[in-house]
């Protein structure tokens, strides 16, 4: 699998996986997309990366452990569910603010939140098993 | 009724669960002399009941609730009439002796904190359950009980014997518990009460219902294995591996009473039947005489004095059931002086044994020069136990006398009582008296006096005992007279003395019962000798038998475990797929559910396209040289899956599909070459018929179900609602998007929360695969590494 071709491309691939994940995530609310398709794009990109380039390599590249990443992940999506409580509403009722900016309306809401925590919860969860099976080949 | 009174008594009802909480920080910082501070809590508990007793006396009964689950109509309540506030003062009250004798036995102990703890939650369980009005309430208290038994029996952990007892306290308690739980619902849903005061003002409700007996079985399986009653008996004397303050106070004082409580609180209700009168007597009596035949053949003190609560208690089951109101003014008098001396004989043994290192009578005597006041407790107790005046013992026993003389069977259960108070009498002078005179005998340990953190409570006890008989006539008016109104649903004669009125039958019963205790007690070592033959003679008991039946228990669990579990990936996947199958294919044939046939549809040239590569993909798959290939060749499935879904307008499903297809195409081939599998399935050609067979099963069971479906008409009113509303009140367009993050949001939180965990797991099983692995490849090689993960 590691020919030098592959090794070649596979950094500029992930990366640009990664950046079309994030693309996919934030335009999830209207159009086809969401956090679970992004999380799992770019769980695809670390496994690609990890093939080429070796499991170190993907487990210097993000820094801290998937798991790690999941755990975020549910953390910021629990996190969206309780602003809704300061207004006397039921748990995880939406909340928004919209913006104008860029000469256009922006909805921030907590369910963007809460699909981001989805996002690292599946980027983290996949790539930790992914890794950790991946880990054994290469040693 | 005051509120005043309402709010500090639902403190003082409360008070000793927050004792639990400060226990153990009290007792790092001030050592066993917590113990001092800690019994305040008791003690004001017991002050402030005891300012119920003269309207209580007089009638009166006190009540409030506060609502816990309204739907389902359980309160915090409580109710105070005569019955609970004597076991609510004899609680409190021996309660505060417990707390300062464990101050003094368990000095020193790294875990006093600890227990003093658990003694806290007990007596504050306790207090519920006989203050509780609701019975779903009563039921919890009384389960809280077991817990804190186990936890106190089960105190010093580190000895089988003491988990063994801990265990088996636990599972007769909470069995019992059970059935009681059964009954009390049964109770609320023949007659509707949900109180126990609803109940006694409805005293005909379950007597007269057709529900009658299998609500008194259920509330006696509760009663009698609390209470320790044959034969259930043999979880009583286990339990005195438990420290000596909670044999003193859970198993001789309180918590064993909890089920003659139940009786006593059931019988307006309950009592007074045929059935009552005939099981109730008959099971109290064999108790009564098989608890004191068991204890004359021990030598340890504890395990005697143990035996002869099973006796007492026998005897209070034996007189509750007569229904009589001199029979049940005797139990209640009975009551009150078991508690009183039994508690002070308990702390006397674990004095003994604490200051002279033993408490095997055969080795203690002469004690008395060397431990002055705890043999005059002693003494006082023993006196109280075997009936003689002036003691509230004795009182108690010429008016059970006068009772059970009185009652149908009167001659039959009055014999009984005789023979096993004398037995009790025995039994009392062995324990209390013979380690204290005669000879000096050497101990284990030189023998002095215990401090006064030990001695206090017994002779506090002893004491009221003696104080109860001296003031008789006001012991009666006060204490006894209200509680047998509870019992009896009227207002009762009660006139106490200490000097019989006169000379008749239970006076010259008390002569033969004391007559009949000297001879025993002088031959004493002849009938546990004879008592030593007779067991080994039957040789079988329930206490074994509750063993056999946990290894039965067990045995079975072992059973179905290993024909289920058989550790073999190949059979979960055939009984999984096999169940599916089955799942979906019987019923409908069953139920008629099978759909019709529809017309072929009429196909565009791109979608025979799709067909096909399913179709190319499925050859591929079943043409496999090796299982690499295979499971790639089930994503080419997969992707005709993906098409389909974005052919008919299912754009998110299929971008999601064709991303997990993927992935667990690449997953699984890192898994297969973990696995160092055989390249190729060499599996005999009949297996693989077998799973072909499972596997059309399932794809025909899947496919008839759809259809079955699509048939039906559908509603549409959901998918209106979020087609509506997605824009309107999520702001945002992709109604699946939406649904997933917004409209049912929790949902995806608890999706997200079981993929971390199963991230964690898998994780975890691979660390753990790779640990055995690299210990297996030092030793054996290649080969050996195959065998025990060979997955099929």
């Amino acid at each position: 699998m590691r020919t030098i071709i592959f090794r070649t491309i596979a950094p500029y691939l992930t990366a640009l996986m990664i950046l079309f994940s994030i693309f996919v995530l934030l335009r999830g609310h209207n159009e086809p997309g969401g956090g679970f398709i992004g999380g799992l794009i770019a769980a695809s990109a670390l496994a690609i990366y990890g093939i080429a380039c070796g499991v170190t390599s993907v487990r210097r590249a993000i820094r801290v452990h998937p798991m790690s990443l999941a755990a975020f992940g549910l953390l910021i999506a629990t996190l969206a569910g309780l602003p809704s409580l300061f207004f006397k509403q039921t748990f995880m009722t939406t909340q928004f603010i919209t913006l104008h900016a860029f000469g256009t309306e922006i909805d921030l809401m907590t369910p963007m939140l809460f699909d981001l925590g989805v996002y690292f919860v599946v980027v983290g969860a996949i790539s930790s098993i992914a890794l950790a099976l991946e880990e054994r080949e290469s040693d | 009724m005051t509120p005043v009174a309402t709010d500090t008594t639902i403190l003082a009802i409360l008070a000793p669960f927050a004792a639990a909480a400060i226990a153990p920080v009290l007792t790092k910082a001030l050592k066993h002399n917590a113990a001092w501070v800690l019994a305040l809590v008791p003690a004001l508990i017991f002050l402030h009941f005891t300012g119920f007793v003269g309207d209580v006396s007089h009638g009166e009964t006190y009540g409030a609730a506060w609502q816990w689950v309204p739907t389902y109509g359980v309160n915090f309540s409580f109710f105070i009439d005569g019955l609970s506030l004597l076991f609510t003062l004899l609680i409190s009250g021996i309660g505060t002796f417990i707390i300062l004798y464990a101050g003094g036995y368990l000095k020193g102990h790294a875990q006093q904190g600890r227990f003093f703890s658990f003694l806290f939650l007990f007596m504050g369980a306790m207090l519920g359950v006989v203050l509780s009005d609701n019975l779903i309430t009563l039921f919890i208290y009384w389960e809280l009980t077991s817990i804190t038994s186990f936890l106190l029996i089960g105190f010093d952990h580190l000895r089988a014997a003491s988990r063994r007892a801990a265990l088996q306290a636990l599972v007769v308690t909470g069995g019992g518990g059970l059935a009681l739980l059964a009954g009390v619902l049964l109770i609320i849903g023949v007659t509707g009460h949900m109180s126990l005061t609803e109940l006694l003002a409805d005293p005909e409700a379950i007597r007269g219902g057709d529900y009658y007996l299998p609500i008194f079985l259920l509330i006696l399986g509760g009663a009698f294995t609390k209470s320790a009653q044959f034969p259930f008996h043999f979880w009583l004397p286990n339990a005195m591996e438990a420290p000596t303050p909670v044999s003193a106070f859970l198993h001789s004082a309180t918590m064993v009473k909890a089920g003659v409580y139940l009786l006593m609180r059931m019988h307006p209700v309950m009592g007074d039947t045929t059935l009552w009168m005939t099981v109730l007597p008959l099971f109290g009596g064999v108790t009564l005489l098989i608890g004191t035949l068991l204890a004359m053949r021990q030598t340890d003190m504890k395990l005697m004095l143990a035996y002869t609560t099973v006796a007492s208690l026998g005897l209070l089951v034996m007189l509750t059931g007569t229904s009589s109101e001199k029979a049940l003014e005797g139990a209640v008098l009975y009551l009150l002086a078991h508690s009183l001396f039994k508690g002070a004989l308990f702390m006397v043994a674990g004095t003994v044994d604490h200051e002279a290192g033993t408490r095997d009578i055969t080795k203690l005597g002469g004690l008395r020069g060397a431990m002055p006041v705890t043999f005059a407790a002693a003494a006082m107790a023993a006196l109280s136990m075997g009936g003689l005046p002036p003691f509230i013992g004795f009182i108690a026993k010429e008016i059970l006398y006068e009772g059970t003389l009185g009652v149908g069977a009167g001659l039959l259960v009055t014999a009984v009582a005789v023979v096993g108070n004398g037995l009790m009498f025995a039994v009392a002078a062995a324990v209390a008296l013979k380690p204290f005179i005669g000879q000096k005998v050497d101990t284990p340990k030189h023998a002095h006096e215990g401090p006064i953190l030990l001695f206090a409570g017994p002779v506090a006890l002893a004491l009221t005992g003696l104080a109860a008989a001296l003031f008789a006539h006001t012991t009666g008016e006060l204490f006894i007279g209200p509680m047998l109104a509870s019992l009896m649903g009227h207002q009762p004669e009660v006139d106490l003395h200490l000097i019989p009125a006169h000379v008749g039958m239970p006076l010259l019963l008390s002569l033969v019962t004391v007559a009949l205790g000297i001879v025993l007690y002088l031959k004493i070592d002849t009938v546990r000798a004879l008592m030593i033959q007779v067991l080994a003679a039957i040789g079988w008991g329930p206490d074994k038998g509750f063993d056999q039946a946990i290894k039965g228990l067990v045995g079975l669990a072992t059973w179905v475990t290993r024909s289920v579990q058989v550790g073999w990936m190949q059979t979960y996947m055939t009984m999984v797929f096999a169940m599916t199958a089955i799942a979906l294919l019987v019923p409908l044939f069953l139920a008629d559910g099978l759909p019709n046939w529809p017309d072929f549809p009429e196909f565009r040239f791109f979608e025979w396209g799709i067909l096909l590569i399913a179709v190319v993909g499925l050859g591929a798959i079943l043409a496999a040289a090796n299982r690499l290939t295979a499971i790639v060749s089930l994503g080419i499935q997969g992707f005709a899956v993906a098409l389909i879904f974005m052919l008919f307008g299912a754009p998110d499903l299929s971008f999601t599909q064709f991303m997990v297809e993927t992935l667990s195409v690449v997953i699984l081939a890192l898994v297969m070459t973990r696995l160092d599998l055989a390249p190729a399935d060499h599996r005999p050609f009949g297996a693989s018929v077998v799973s072909g067979i499972i596997a059309v099963a399932v794809g025909l069971g899947v496919m008839l179900t759809l259809m079955s479906i699509t048939q039906q008409p559908f509603d549409t009113s959901l998918s209106d609602f979020f087609a509506q509303y997605a824009r309107v009140i999520a702001h945002g367009r992709n109604i699946v998007n939406v649904i997933i993050v917004d409209f049912r949001g929790v949902d995806t939180l608890g999706e997200i929360a079981v993929v971390v965990l199963t991230g964690l797991c898998v994780l975890a099983l691979i660390r753990v695969k790779t640990k055995t692995t690299s210990a297996q490849d030092e030793g054996a090689g290649e080969e050996a590494l195959a065998k025990p993960m060979e997955v099929k």
